[in-house]
């Protein structure tokens, strides 16, 4: 970085020299690179929101995810900003843009809020902006720069972490497989979690064999939106009718 | 760099110094924030379910900062790992969530031929 520094700051010396000085050489890369990365994610975040467009949102979203991983690689969280990539962005992220693509007949890809929702959302947005910078300024410890301490970046530690053993910060008088606990039974929790809740969003999502909806369906796709309304009643009250049904004969 | 240049121009006092903690906590809260709006606002329910993702990211920015050995000052101690492996979990489950409740949106749009949350009111007395 210092000599990317100083090989700019040698082609901006004529600028220098004429007194249009560009100070890069006072630049600190890491806090340059952090604000790029910042204004990155904080902006598509707001763009989220303003957007209208489903799948506008959801190409947003992918940026602000995507430099917020910039942002844990430059905390020095490598391995968080890995997994945020891969599972987030890789993974989450793909699974609602299926679900975008699933859904965008043309009535539903971008369905506006009303004016007064969205004046209601800002302020309450900016109240709680203004309460949580506020939270966030008012300790001194949390204002001071940081120091710059670099830990080596691996994986080990997170790894012996989540299996039961810490490795990092051993404490006082503690043997070299310390005491602190460590995240096995999290660890085992959140997985046996995953399982169920995939095997349950697999039972929730089946194709399920009715067709009243999918004539619904197809009507929608081919008629104008202004009648769309008035076949989702009708679809209401048929599975209404068929759950009664249903519910009679079992 | 000329103290005086970089009174005038305040951007430029901000590229200069390291970064803390606090700057982390602010990135977090405009998330947070976002998050927040776009659940409040949207009547997609996917757009809410962006929202939620926003939520959740802006929790982890959080946990990162204050484990990171590299923003804490002199004498501050960090959280150290503890956050690093939250926010993991955090990462995980919001990949569950995601799942569930995608699933629920299609269901949802099987049974009722759109995705607008302002139409989900077969349970209003």
């Amino acid at each position: 970085m210092n000599t990317l520094a100083g090989g700019l700051f040698a082609m901006f010396e004529p600028l220098v020299a004429s007194g249009l000085a560009l100070p890069l050489a006072g630049v600190n890369w890491h806090t340059f690179f952090f604000l790029v990365f910042a204004a990155v994610a904080c902006g598509f975040a707001v763009a989220v929101v303003a957007a209208d467009n489903v799948v506008r949102m959801a190409l947003y979203l992918v940026l602000s995810l995507g430099a917020t991983a910039g942002l844990f690689f430059l905390a020095g969280a490598e391995f968080v900003g890995a997994m945020q990539l891969m599972i987030y962005v890789g993974g989450t992220l793909v699974l609602l843009v299926f679900g975008v693509m699933l859904t965008a007949q043309a009535p539903f890809v971008s369905i506006k809020s009303t004016a007064g929702d969205r004046v209601l959302a800002g302020m309450v947005g900016a109240a709680l902006l203004a309460v949580l910078l506020q939270a966030a300024l008012s300790v001194p410890a949390w204002r001071k720069p940081g120091a710059g301490r670099v830990a080596e970046p691996a994986a080990t530690p997170i790894g012996m972490a989540l299996v039961g053993v810490r490795v990092d910060a051993p404490e006082a008088g503690a043997p070299a497989i310390n005491r602190r606990p460590g995240y096995l039974l999290p660890f085992e929790i959140v997985s046996v979690h995953l399982l169920v809740v995939l095997v349950g969003a697999a039972y929730l999502a089946r194709a399920k064999r009715r067709k009243t909806p999918r004539a619904i369906e197809v009507a929608a796709s081919v008629e104008p939106a202004a009648s769309v309304a008035e076949h989702a009643e009708i679809g209401r009250d048929r599975s209404r009718g068929s759950s009664v049904l249903a519910g009679g004969r079992s | 760099m000329n103290p005086a240049f970089a009174v005038s121009v305040p951007l430029l006092g901000l590229i200069s110094e390291p970064v803390s903690v606090a700057h982390y906590l602010v990135v977090g809260a405009i998330l947070f924030v976002a998050g927040v709006a776009c659940m409040a606002v949207k009547r997609n329910a996917l757009g809410v379910l962006m929202g939620i993702e926003l939520v959740l990211n802006g929790a982890n920015v959080n946990f990162v900062a204050f484990a990171s050995p590299y923003l804490q000052a002199e004498g501050g101690r960090s959280i150290g790992l503890d956050g690093q492996v939250f926010a993991l979990f955090v990462i995980l489950l919001a990949a569950a969530e995601a799942a569930v409740a995608l699933a629920i949106t299609l269901n949802f749009y099987n049974n009722h031929a759109t995705v607008d949350i302002d139409r989900a009111d077969d349970l209003k007395g």
